[in-house]
Formats: structure tokens, sequence, C-alpha cells
């Protein structure tokens, strides 16, 4: 066993599936000869050659177009847009054609495109580097969202993304990319859309995935000195969303919190709450709440601590919870 | 992916003067030893034969959509010329990636045209199979195909395989975010594409005047370090001549080359629109005169290719295929419901399922 980091874990997801599978071709921005931003694609071009990872103009329509071209030839490409405020150029060819085109061409046509992006805030970066927009692509049908919270998760969770026949949108919790593990790669490759319970607990659930899972385990820890015995899940898979998982959990505890750094209006919490609603309505012994970001665009980096969701305002929404 | 460090001369780049025309509007073939053209008798009656058929086939599903049985059909009429003689070009192992516009494009690569139509009835999103014939799904959201051309083109030459992508699109498209990313990525990585532009001089409503300031589209290629060839549009024979010669510098490793082919859209955008508000009636006077079937028509006469017999024939055939898109069309069944769920995803997931059962349920309740 050894100490990896989520970054390092995904690196080697990268690898790993170049070395399996040739027709794994990595491209983006500055992802070959630096290694990528967060260095995430480090040391691949050297290993495979430019041929299988390359970099590209600074276009991220032309990164994400592209893709689906080369999809549609027979490669299996995994391309990186290297903030989640710069996946907008992208969002036609995102929404329009990689989601769409499977369904369009009723089948005959695969798009297995794995779009990484690191999202999130948290390391005091200036305006678009912060951002948390997966709900907007959740809301695209066509698209699978994938949004691991530790290192051995995304190792398994980007092995099976690359090998999916459908196009998987990859949020990498950018905060979280130095967070270590102590694991033994390669893991299993789980298949997407199975949450899992990170933390058992009695007293209520909590419900995160990527960068915020883990602040739900600390305030998971911290509660439990104020006797609250606290339920974590890990969601992992935005799409497609594992309610059975969710509906268990609630079932046991009555009470859930989403958290998530995106804005609570119209994120993936309200989704969440309304399904359980939907299917554990009996079993609820107060409303869903949700915590995250307020309805603000994201603020300068100084001030980002007031509007990410932190242990603080987790407590806050259980004790809400537990008062009615 | 590799690619070719150095900066290309400029002067190689510029398109010529004037558009490249090898028959002109009176039919009068003019041979020109930059463009050569190689094609038989046969494949010389064979690009009538489908203009002819291209144009019967456009004339049935306007009629179509003024049934009621087409939602709504964007004609390609007087472009005949500018799609299959540069379609005529391709060779098998090529990839077109069309617009929407692009019947005479689809009936070269041998796809069915009820198939195409299917879609602008609504009976299905795309309804034939891309890889079959290597005529992609047709693109609506403008210019966005450029791209994937671009990236099959990058899949090509990764592979080292000797298939060209081509991409179809208007003057219009040209000036999209995507059209400027596919062009830079495909010269930057010197990929086999051929971008196709069919300057038919409007989008919609709005003229070229208001789309570029540059002298020409085919100008335009020299911002990306690709030559672009501007040719007569409506001319058969200079378009096959300058596609041919695109695919031949694109195949050989060269990088794209960005066409113009100078056109005129006779109809109206789509049977949705009115042109008699934008546009006069003497421009399509002047356009008529430069029809690209007349002309083609009186060069294989003088030739003594065809005759009125031929003419004739010819004819009566693309009536009889035009009456049997018509009789695939008229009243098809549209599309299955409970397919809708089959093909957003490989295996459908869980609340596709709940929903497919959901569907079924309503239809169901509707029938009892």
């Amino acid at each position: 066993m050894g100490a990896v980091t989520l970054a390092g874990a995904l690196n080697r997801a990268l690898h790993d599936a170049m070395d399996a599978d040739d027709r794994v071709v990595i491209f983006g921005e500055d992802v070959a000869e630096l290694g990528g931003v967060f260095r995430v694609t480090d040391r691949l071009k050297e290993r495979f050659g430019e041929d299988r990872c390359f970099d590209t103009p600074l276009a991220e329509s032309g990164i994400v177009g592209t893709a689906i071209g080369m999809a549609m030839y027979g490669y299996r490409p995994v391309v990186e847009l290297q903030f989640d405020g710069f996946t907008y150029p992208a969002f036609e060819q995102i929404t329009s054609h990689l989601a769409k085109m499977p369904n369009r061409s009723r089948g005959t046509v695969q798009l297995p495109v794995v779009v990484r992006i690191p999202f999130g805030g948290g390391i005091g970066a200036v305006e678009h580097h912060s951002e948390s927009p997966e709900a907007l692509y959740a809301h695209t049908a066509g698209l699978k969202i994938v949004a691991p919270s530790t290192p051995s998760d995304a190792y398994a969770l980007l092995r099976a993304s690359i090998s999916s026949p459908d196009p998987v949108l990859f949020f990498e919790p950018k905060r979280r990319y130095w967070t270590k593990e102590d694991v033994e790669l390669p893991v299993t490759t789980e298949p997407l859309g199975e949450a899992v319970v990170r933390r058992e607990g009695t007293t209520a659930t909590l419900i995160s995935y990527g960068p915020t899972v883990a602040t739900c385990l600390e305030a998971a820890d911290a509660a439990a000195e104020e006797g609250w015995d606290l339920q974590v899940i890990d969601v992992r898979c935005l799409v497609p969303l594992d309610i059975a998982t969710l509906v268990d959990a609630v079932e046991g505890t009555g009470r859930a919190i989403v958290v998530h750094e995106a804005s609570v209006f119209g994120g993936m919490g309200a989704e969440i709450a309304a399904e359980l609603l939907e299917r554990a309505f009996y079993s609820l012994e107060a409303p869903v709440l949700r915590v995250g970001g307020f309805d603000i665009p994201y603020p300068a980096s100084q001030l980002e601590h007031y509007h990410l969701p932190d242990i603080d305002r987790i407590l806050d929404a259980v004790e809400r919870s537990l008062a009615f | 992916m590799a690619i070719d460090p150095t900066f290309p001369d400029p002067r190689s780049l510029l398109p010529a003067d004037r558009p490249i025309q090898l028959l002109d509007a009176d039919g009068t073939f003019t041979e020109d030893p930059d463009w050569p053209i190689d094609l038989d008798d046969a494949q010389l009656a064979e690009l009538y034969r489908l203009m002819v058929m291209a144009r019967q086939i456009d004339a049935q599903a306007i009629t179509l959509q003024r049934q009621g049985q087409l939602g709504v059909y964007a004609s390609l009429r007087g472009q005949e010329a500018a799609q299959i003689g540069t379609a005529f070009a391709l060779a098998a192992q090529d990839f077109v990636f069309p617009s929407y516009r692009e019947m005479g494009v689809a009936l070269v690569r041998g796809v069915d045209p009820a198939d195409l139509l299917h879609v602008f009835r609504g009976t299905w999103l795309g309804a034939h199979d891309p890889a079959k014939h290597r005529f992609a799904l047709i693109t609506i959201s403008i210019a966005t195909q450029a791209l994937h051309a671009a990236g099959f083109a990058m899949g090509a030459k990764l592979d080292g395989s000797d298939s060209c992508a081509v991409a179809y699109m208007g003057d219009g498209a040209t000036s999209e975010g995507d059209a400027h990313e596919a062009f830079n990525f495909a010269s930057v990585f010197g990929a086999p594409c051929v971008f196709v532009v069919q300057n038919n001089q409007y989008a919609i409503s709005v003229p070229l005047t208001r789309q570029t300031k540059a002298p020409t589209i085919a100008h335009k290629g020299i911002g990306y370090g690709m030559p672009g060839y501007r040719c007569d549009g409506n001319d058969v024979l200079g378009t096959y001549a300058v596609m041919r010669q695109a695919l031949r510098h694109a195949r050989e490793g060269n990088g794209p080359v960005l066409i113009e082919a100078v056109t005129y859209r006779m109809e109206a955008h789509t049977t949705a629109d009115d042109p008699t508000r934008y546009r006069e009636d003497t421009e399509l006077e002047q356009w008529r005169a430069r029809d690209p079937i007349t002309r083609l028509e009186k060069f294989l006469r003088d030739r003594e290719l065809v005759d009125d017999e031929v003419v004739e024939t010819v004819a009566q055939a693309a009536k009889a295929e035009a009456q049997s898109v018509r009789a695939a069309l008229y009243d098809a069944p549209h599309g299955d419901p409970m397919e809708l769920f089959s093909h957003v995803y490989a295996e459908p997931t869980q609340q596709l399922r709940d929903q497919h059962e959901l569907l079924q349920a309503e239809l169901q309740g509707q029938d009892a």
C-alpha cells in the first residue's frame, strides 16, 4: 500500500487505460508537454508518444467537436477542458452533439468520449476557475456525469468512464487533487451509477459528491462530539443517479441533507430532494434540506469561504432537520 | 499528433482572381491545365442524371411539404452543381459531414433520399446509418459539423488511413466560431479535410455582405494557412475539378483545403421562409440564366452525348424516382414512441426504464 493522491490516481487511470486500449487518445490544452496545469496527464506523452497525447489550439468547442469526429472514426478520446468556467465555449458541442448523436442516430453512432473537467472552488483562484456547472450538464439527456471524491474512486470511475460506450463528463474535485489515500492501484473498476455509503450513521443522512464529501465527513466527525451519528453518502455519479441507495439511507435515518458547492437554486440538491420526497415520503421525519453555495456568481477568492458550504453550515442544517 | 512546425508561403494560399470555371453559363467548355478533369462520357452523363434527379426529388419534397407530409424542407435548387460536382470527386473511403441542405451530396453517396426526408417529416431525428454510406446525419446547428469533420480527419491521420473528411456548409456558417475552430484545428494538425462552402448568397435573409468583410470566403483560407479555392458553383465540371484537386492535396498529407463554390439558393431558405421580403426578382432572373443543369445539358448536346430522347429518358427516370420517394413518405407511419428511450444511452438507465413504463401506461390508458 502506498499513499496516492487523487491527481496521481487519475494519472494512473489514464496511463492504464492507454496501455489497455490503443484507441484511447488524450488531447486538450497543455496536456502533453506540460502534463496538464494540475499534472493529471503528467508524462503520458513521454510514455505513449505524441500521437496518443497531444496539445491542441486553445479552443474548447474545437476540443470537444474534434473529439466527436475522432470517436466517429473509431478512437476513444479523453479530452481535458482546463477549468469549469471554460466549458461554456464547448456547451453547444456537448449538449447538441455529444449528448444527442447516439440517440438521433438510433444507436448506430456511439460516442465513447470522456470530457475531464477540474471543477469547484476553494483554491483561491481568479474568476472562472472555481465554478460548479454540473447541473447544467446533468440536465442534458444523453450524458453520464461522474464526480469522484477519493483517489481510489477517481481511478476506478475514470477507468469505467473511458470504457463506457456513452459520453461521460468527468468532474474532478480540483481542491482535493492532493488528497491522499493509502491504496494499491489498480483497484477494481466499478460500474457507473452506484452511490456508496462513506460513513454509517443513524441521526441523519448527508448526501454529497466531489469536493464536499470530505467536508461532510469532517462535519460527521464534529457532530459525533455533539452526540449526533451522521451517515454520509457519496453519490459519485450524478447521471445515472442511484436513487435506490439514497432511498434506502433515508428510510433508515428519516432525515437527509444534500450538500454541494454549486448554487442551490436548480442544483443537484433540488433534484435529489424531489426524488426523495416522491419515493421516501413516509420515511421522512423532516423535509430534505439543501446546503450549497449561494445563488450568486462565484465570488472573488478572498470571499469564497463565505460562499462555500463548510462544517458549520452543514451542522446548522442538521440542527434544523432535527428540529422538525 | 505530429505537426509541421513551419509556416506556409502565403502566395500559395490565395484564390485566383476569378472563380475557376470550366463550363460557362452558355455551356461552352474551356479547358484549364491547372484544373484538369478525368471524366469519361459515361461519367459526364451520370453527372447530368444525378443533377436532374436531385432537382426532381427536391421539387417533390417541396410538394410533400405543401401537402402536409413534411414539416419543413430546405431546398437545394440552384446548388446541384456545387453539391454533385464536389461529391462526385469523393473516394469510397471518404466521409461526408453535411449540413441540412445536402440531398444532392447524399444522392451521390447512395443514401436513400427518403431516409433523409424522414427527418423533415419528423419520423425520426435521423433515419440512416452514417457508417453505411460514409455520410453523417444532417446537422442543423450551423457549422458544428465542421469540427466533426476536422476530428474525423485527425483520426484518419493518426490511423495512417487514406480517407478524407469533407464538411459541407453555407456562407453564413463561416461566421460561426466552430467554422473558425475547425479550419484552425484541421490546418494545425495537417488533417486530410476539405471544407466545401456553398456560397448561396444568403443565410435565410441575411446577405453575404453582412457575414464577412473578407474579399471572398476563399480568402479566409490564408488566415488558417490552408489554400482557398474559389469556383463557379453552378459549373459542375469546375466544382468537380476543384474538389478533385482539394482531395488530392489533403490525401497527400498537405492538410486541409477551403473551397468556396459561388452559387445561388433559387428557392426560399426553407418552406417556412418568404424570400420576397428580402430579395428582388431581378436577382433571381440573373441567376436563372446561370442554371447549372441547363448549361450541362447544352454542353452534353454539343458533344452529342445526349439528345432529346436521352433528356426525356433522364427526366422520366427522375420523375419515377421522385414518385417512389413520395410513395415511401406519403402517410408513412411515425416513429414508435416506445423507442424514444432506447438509444439515449447504450443501456437505458433505471430512470428511462421507469419513464418507458409510464409512457406505456399512458398509451394503454388512451386505448382503453
